[in-house]
């Protein structure tokens, strides 16, 4: 058995004062008397403190009873929708491999609502501990049946018992995770009598000792008493965890192979990839390596912009704004490109959100764009009162006859479409207006633009049309009078 | 010589103490606590020292147990 101090008092992993608790007992937990959950919670508090990761432990509250797990641990946490726990750790792990992510879950979060995420982490075997508290119902809601609810177990919606012919049988999470080959270790433990909690607490620490050792997946699964769910006192409540529990999910290790594990060997740590293996991936050839573009040079209601480009889907409104992004990209600054578009290919409606910026950008959604290009009227109606005031609005005069009506904005009208029709192809609309764009804005360095192309238009005998294009929108604006 | 202390005001009184104790050496108080319930008390002798009311006790900080003096 590990090493018990001399005075065992509240684990200082806890806070002391539950100052996220909205009442004001917040030296208590909000849990009923005799609910497994605290015991649960001080055993991991008290192999927090004895393993010294208090500051590099992230605790995940689920939804359910548990959902306040962050009024408690005085760790990094998160609260996270409902069953995503595993999801969320994955994300966390994996950005912060020196992290201890504990993902807390109870049987509705994990067994039943998010019981594929749950399978596919283990499948990944993620590093990270789960501890998934079984109390064979929703304890949260009012007690209602649960996936681990046990047959014949009468709850407020199996008021006559459960009955697998009608409700299906328990689900078995230890025993069905285990089959996986990724897992390293998977114990069923119980929160009950002398034997039973001190087997869980040393389940509890080799858990969390398996994540801290780099060995990959590892569950806890703990029979927990809930006695107001069940209507029985807590006692009593102990006494049917180990009289009709234990029988349908039996306790002991189902899964241990952390002896032949290697340390380490399950740590995903991202390796650093060098600029040039990135323009090898990207295809970035050319002059894209070489130009580093300066925006301090850009005139200032351009610099960093965001673009918002709007369309029929077909219009090529989702590839000009690649293009854009790339372009920004080959410049070596950052850019985001993100579409939104029905599941028409043609037809529909489609418009997509482009930054670039020399700084990181945080959100690639574009609320008020610098620059809007619209091709269709529905996309002027739209999204006219969204540009900033003093933005540039492009606007294609073929398709739009209803001008736009605001004053504050600077307004490009261009004939795209019928430009383009003139030069082949009304699919080259969205060139004419990048040319527009780089005659506006001065953004771009124009032979970093022609070698975008080379990457982005898939039909190579295109490019020289798409190059007229872009040559022609820049023509029209050096003539545009307004 | 072992033994525990309740903190009164932060004791539920499941009860889960009294029923886990091999020495049983907690009993429940007669008071009532700021909580509305019979906490659990030490009987004042007894304790070994074990820490299984440590253990089973859902509350953080409702139970100390002194193993040595």
């Amino acid at each position: 058995m590990a090493q018990l101090k001399n005075v065992l008092e509240k684990p200082s992993s806890f806070y002391d004062v539950f100052l996220r608790k909205p009442d004001k007992y917040q030296q208590d937990t909000h849990y009923c008397p005799g609910c497994g959950h605290g015991i649960l919670h001080k055993l991991i508090a008290e192999a927090i403190d004895d393993f010294g990761i208090a500051d590099r432990t992230i605790m995940i509250s689920p939804v359910g009873c548990s959902v306040f797990v962050y009024y408690y641990f005085d760790t990094g946490n998160f609260q996270v929708a409902h069953g995503r726990a595993p999801a969320v750790a994955t994300g966390i792990k994996r950005n912060h491999p020196d992290s201890i992510v504990i993902s807390y879950q109870g049987d509705g979060d994990l067994g039943a609502i998010g019981g594929n995420n749950i399978l596919q982490a283990a499948n990944r075997g993620e590093s990270i501990t789960v501890f998934f508290v079984n109390n064979a119902i929703y304890g949260m809601t009012g007690g209602q049946m649960a996936p681990t609810t046990l047959l014949g177990q009468k709850t407020m919606t199996s008021p006559y018992g459960r009955k697998a012919t009608w409700e299906g049988y328990p689900l078995k999470v230890s025993e069905l995770l285990s089959t996986l080959e990724a897992p390293v270790y998977i114990e069923r433990v119980a929160l009950t009598y002398g034997k039973e909690l001190m087997k869980a607490r040393k389940a509890v620490r080799k858990a969390i000792q398996t994540q801290i050792d780099g060995k990959g997946f590892s569950l806890v699964e703990a029979l927990s008493m809930c006695p107001s769910g069940w209507r029985k006192t807590p006692v009593d409540a102990k006494k049917w965890v180990k009289e009709e529990m234990e029988k349908t999910f039996p306790l002991g290790v189902y899964k241990d192979i952390t002896a032949e594990r290697e340390k380490g060997s399950w740590d995903r740590r991202f390796e650093e990839v060098p600029l040039d293996k990135y323009h090898e991936l990207l295809g970035l050839t050319g002059k894209a390596k070489e130009i580093g573009g300066d925006m301090s040079k850009v005139e200032e209601k351009y610099r960093n912009p965001e673009f918002l480009i709007a369309g029929f889907g077909g219009q090529g409104v989702l590839l000009l704004g690649k293009a854009l992004a790339e372009t920004g990209m080959r410049h070596n600054w950052n850019s985001t490109w993100i579409p939104s578009y029905g599941p028409e290919m043609r037809g529909g409606t489609a418009n997509c959100h482009v930054k670039i910026s020399d700084k990181k950008i945080g959100s690639p959604v574009v609320d008020n764009p610098d620059v809007l290009i619209v091709l269709n009227q529905p996309s002027l109606d739209k999204f006219e009162k969204d540009l900033k005031p003093g933005g540039l609005l492009i606007y294609n005069t073929t398709m739009i006859h209803k001008k736009p009506t605001r004053t504050d904005i600077d307004i490009l009208p261009m004939p795209a479409s019928e430009m383009a029709d003139k030069l082949g192809s009304l699919r080259v609309a969205n060139m004419v207006i990048i040319g527009a764009i780089i005659e506006k804005t001065k953004l771009f360095d124009l032979d970093v633009v022609f070698d975008t192309l080379n990457n982005i238009v898939s039909h190579k005998k295109f490019i020289p049309m798409n190059i007229d294009a872009i040559n022609k929108g820049i023509e029209y604006v050096k003539n545009y009078k307004g | 010589m072992p033994s525990i202390e309740v903190h009164t005001d932060h004791c539920k009184g499941c009860g889960l103490c009294v029923d886990i104790c091999p020495a049983n050496v907690i009993e429940f108080s007669k008071e009532i606590n700021n909580l509305g319930y019979h906490p659990a008390q030490y009987k004042g002798e007894g304790c070994t020292g074990c820490t299984l009311c440590f253990y089973t006790c859902p509350e953080p900080d409702a139970i100390v147990v002194h193993r040595k003096d």
